[in-house]
């Protein structure tokens, strides 16, 4: 390899990556300086994080989940990660490998929930079982348990590893339907409220390609390769769109998704407020719910029932859908 | 060069060398979501790349909604 022209923005010394919405070039040292410059930025801006807060990271092994947990601990907050096993064949076992070395390496904790060993299904067999879209089962199953491991547990706050490209991705999925109650609810922050837990995204000041790369120059190993059964689906189509506009004018989701935080959320805030004041709790776990029995329960009721679903059944019927 | 890509993972054997960006180019990959790594180190858009480089080029979309 012959060495980039390119220098360091900040010291002239050789890049290692650009940037292009900063219109810039960053050395190893000065990009991890920019990450953590953004994280401590959107914390601050946000009011995300108290320094005695006993923060709960939902990590899945991948980029974006051990990024924010590596952030989080560098920048001294007392992290245990959380890892929920989700059946999801090979996938889910080599994503378990590089949470639990990550926590094992570095001496932190990390709680482990297997969706097959205590609640008897998976997620392939829970899409097959209520004809959900998997990565619908996936999301009520996580969002369910995050929401309990982090209330049970005692911490005062849940962190996930969200990125730029993320939350840029759904607001545009959810402006497209013009999907109000969502809109109203995309926040990188949603306080504590009766059943749920504080919840914050620190990586929303952060793209993919940066949380990436900042795995890369820390030396994270963590799960490259996709989910088999998210392949096809909405949310990375819609991630596709936003970078064929990102790569014709950088910049443009940080505008989109930060500019909406900022002149748009406020004015959808009573909205929000009104939709979480009209839940009830779930007759069988507690949870708040809208009905008399939540979403989750009635999905784990319906999938421990249904005969073990492999991984490449659910992935035939996305393949074909595509 | 020896290229490797995933999802699905496989290698590529790319005759001459090249500049970062021009390979991407080469290949349709998107620079906003791609990484590109030579001999183990991350590499800017400008570097350039040599015949005998080991490459990885790794995406960086992941799809969980």
């Amino acid at each position: 390899m012959v060495a980039a022209g390119s220098k360091c923005r900040t010291c002239r010394g050789p890049a290692i990556i650009d940037l292009p919405r900063h219109n810039a070039h960053f050395c190893a040292d000065h990009f991890l300086e920019l990450c953590r410059r953004q994280v401590v930025k959107a914390i601050d801006q946000f009011q995300m994080l108290e320094r005695d807060d006993r923060v709960l990271v939902a990590v899945s092994g991948g980029k974006d989940s051990l990024a924010v947990w590596d952030l989080l601990i560098e920048l001294g907050y007392q992290a245990d990660g959380l890892y929920i096993g989700l059946g999801i064949g090979e996938y889910s076992d080599v994503s378990a490998d590089y949470a639990r070395a990550f926590a094992a390496q570095r001496g932190l904790h990390l709680i482990e929930v297997s969706l097959r060993g205590e609640y008897g299904y998976d997620i392939p067999t829970a899409a097959k079982a209520t004809k959900r879209v998997p990565c619908s089962a996936c999301g009520l199953s996580k969002r369910h348990l995050f929401d309990k491991a982090a209330l049970d547990g005692g911490y005062t706050v849940l962190v996930t590893g969200h990125n730029l490209d993320d939350e840029a991705a759904v607001l545009f999925g959810n402006t497209l339907r013009w999907d109000i109650d969502y809109l109203a609810r995309q926040l990188p922050v949603l306080p504590a409220r009766d059943g749920f837990p504080k919840k914050v995204k620190p990586l929303v000041r952060l793209s993919e390609r940066e949380m990436a790369a900042w795995c890369i120059v820390r030396g994270i190993d963590y799960q490259v390769e996709e989910c088999p059964i998210a392949l096809g689906n909405k949310h990375l189509a819609y991630k596709a769109a936003l970078n064929v506009i990102e790569e014709e004018s950088p910049g443009s989701k940080a505008a989109f998704y930060l500019n909406f935080i900022e002149n748009m959320a406020p004015l959808l805030a009573g909205h929000s407020v009104a939709a979480v004041d009209g839940l009830g709790t779930c007759a069988q776990c507690g949870a708040p719910t809208t009905g008399e029995v939540c979403a989750f329960c009635r999905l784990v009721d319906t999938a421990r029932e249904h005969r073990p679903v492999p991984v490449e059944l659910v992935l035939s019927k996305g393949r074909g859908k595509r | 060069m020896k290229v490797l890509l995933r999802n699905p993972r496989r290698e590529l054997d790319v005759p001459g060398s090249r500049q970062v960006l021009a390979l991407l180019a080469e290949l349709q990959l998107s620079r906003e979501s791609h990484l590109v790594i030579c001999n183990g180190t991350l590499v800017p858009g400008d570097a350039h790349l040599a015949a005998d480089d080991v490459v990885e080029i790794r995406p960086v979309i992941s799809g969980g909604a």
